[in-house]
């Protein structure tokens, strides 16, 4: 019975830190998804660009993150880009870079 | 509506503003049966239309969202400027608010608004009464004529335009320009910031100088700032002014405009009459009404202080701010306006639904002013919550272009578009 009792409050246990990383996990999504969206003013909204600028939506995740950083670091050269990218993180690179890679384009 | 014992002694105790403000609250029926959590935005500008679709959008469709907007159309000012140049028309500029109704399921309620309750919860408008659990204003700018003698919205309306807010103003405007003779004054009088659109004034010039360049090239661009310098982009504006247009620009600081001559179109500062063919004076500004509607300008009484994490106002809980009206160190610009709608927009929901709003805001703004009807420079930056402050700074790293280009003047373009597309589409 005492076993029985011990694995129960295991589990009762398992689930509350799964709920719990599920709801960091959910708040960690909107923060991905209102990073990217003052993003929408040149690339349209989720990243489906209207024209002019690049298709964000569906774009690989680690093709997005060396871009940003190429800009960040003046690698890759820019008229707007180099000024946005330096106002963000690498960690933030990598959370917009999955919110539009889990756009479809 | 049965009255319970809670509600009876509210009732009791608003019976003073009701006897104040006699039509408020009880009298009005409700325009739109509330059913279920509603937010009211007034103002379907860049800021309340794009609230407007990213509440329902985020929160699928679970929030009714009521949209009070006075004009039929949603008219673009960002690059109305150009109306003024001739690379655009206000035609090119007005869109329609089908896709928000349609494709959202906005309800939009076109009229005035006369009163906000913010005890009630309710804004009244000529036609009955809207109830909210969160209002959402986004009023734009009002002018302060009276700060400037001779002038009135009138005055504005009939021959003094100050077309700050692009439509019938601005396509007056444009036909002075081409009513006047060659060799004429323009005169452009900026007010003391904080204003709307830090460069709007300067690209103005650049605009007017390049119709007139091509159409009556003796004529003069005369700018009457009543700031100490040029407030934005005032190295790449000096250049356009000096090798777009030699000899056309000519540019005065500290040289408020105090009173005008209506009739003999002459405006006058601390120290001299300027005569003019066609007079544009851009009063000073302060929030739109509906701010002082709801009591929240407090700010010099001009503008509203807000919590950055929500723009929730810091004088009345459950009414928030977005746009030009907020008091903050950050652009008035149709794109601040939007990056705020889309914080206050998850936020909202956030407090609606029993989560936590984003405790680490991160926005964006770009800004680009046309110089000819081919070139084009911007300013921008990413801006940041500062906890300690409890402030938006911007971050390391903006700035403005290099120089101006065709093609940042093609990208602008697309700017436009995929704004508009974002926020109305």
């Amino acid at each position: 019975m005492k076993i029985i009792k011990q694995q129960l409050s295991l589990i009762a246990c398992a689930i509350g830190l799964a709920l719990t990383m599920a709801g960091a996990h959910a708040a960690d999504d909107k923060h991905a998804r209102n990073l990217a969206a003052p993003c929408a003013a040149c690339h349209g909204t989720n990243g489906h660009s209207v024209g002019g600028t690049p298709v964000l939506a569906g774009l690989d995740q680690a093709l997005f993150v060396s871009q940003m950083k190429d800009f960040k670091s003046g690698a890759r050269p820019a008229t707007v880009m180099h000024q946005h990218a330096k106002g963000y993180t690498d960690e933030e690179f990598e959370l917009l870079g999955a919110y539009f890679a889990a756009q479809k384009r | 509506m049965s009255l319970d014992r809670r509600s009876f002694l509210k009732l009791g105790a608003a019976g003073i503003a009701i006897g104040a403000f006699p039509g408020l609250a009880f009298a009005a029926s409700e325009i739109i049966k509330k059913k279920g959590q509603r937010v009211v935005i007034v103002g379907a500008g860049f800021g309340g239309a794009t609230a407007a679709k990213y509440l329902r959008t985020w929160s699928n469709n679970k929030i009714e969202v009521v949209l009070v907007e006075r004009n039929a159309m949603f008219v673009s000012c960002p690059m109305s400027n150009t109306v003024l140049g001739g690379s655009r028309t206000i035609a090119d500029l007005t869109h329609s608010y089908d896709n928000l109704k349609k494709k959202y399921g906005v309800k939009l309620v076109h009229g005035e608004v006369t009163a906000i309750d913010t005890e009630k919860q309710a804004v009244m408008l000529a036609q009955g009464k809207l109830s909210y659990d969160r209002l959402i204003i986004s009023p734009g700018v009002d002018f302060m004529f009276d700060q400037i003698e001779g002038l009135s919205a009138a005055v504005a309306e009939e021959s003094i335009p100050h077309a700050w807010k692009a439509g019938a103003q601005t396509t007056m405007l444009r036909k002075q320009l081409e009513d006047m003779p060659n060799g004429g004054v323009v005169a452009i009088s900026i007010p003391k910031a904080p204003y709307r659109c830090p460069p709007g004034p300067y690209e103005r010039a650049c605009q007017i100088a390049s119709y007139l360049k091509n159409n009556k090239p003796n004529s003069k661009v005369l700018i009457l700032d009543a700031n100490p310098d040029v407030t934005s982009k005032k190295g790449l504006f000096m250049a356009a002014w000096k090798e777009l247009y030699p000899e056309m620009i000519e540019y005065r600081a500290n040289a408020a405009v105090t009173k005008v001559d209506v009739a003999g179109k002459v405006a006058k500062t601390e120290f001299e009459d300027v005569k003019a063919d066609v007079l544009n004076v851009i009063p000073p500004m302060k929030a739109g009404a509906v701010a002082s509607m709801a009591g929240v300008a407090s700010v010099d009484g001009r503008w509203c202080a807000v919590d950055f994490l929500t723009y929730e106002s810091r004088v009345h809980k459950s009414v928030h701010v977005i746009g030009d009206a907020v008091s903050a160190a950050l652009p008035k610009s149709g794109h601040m306006a939007t990056s705020q709608a889309k914080v206050c927009a998850a936020a909202v929901i956030e407090l609606m639904q029993g989560g936590t709003p984003d405790q680490n805001p991160t926005i964006a703004n770009t800004c680009y002013s046309m110089v000819s009807d081919s070139e084009a420079m911007h300013v921008a930056n990413v801006y940041r919550f500062n906890a300690e402050k409890q402030a938006m700074v911007a971050a390391e790293g903006g700035g403005v272009s290099a120089q101006r280009s065709e093609i940042e003047g093609t990208l602008a373009g697309y700017w436009l578009k995929n704004i508009l597309n974002d926020v109305l589409v």
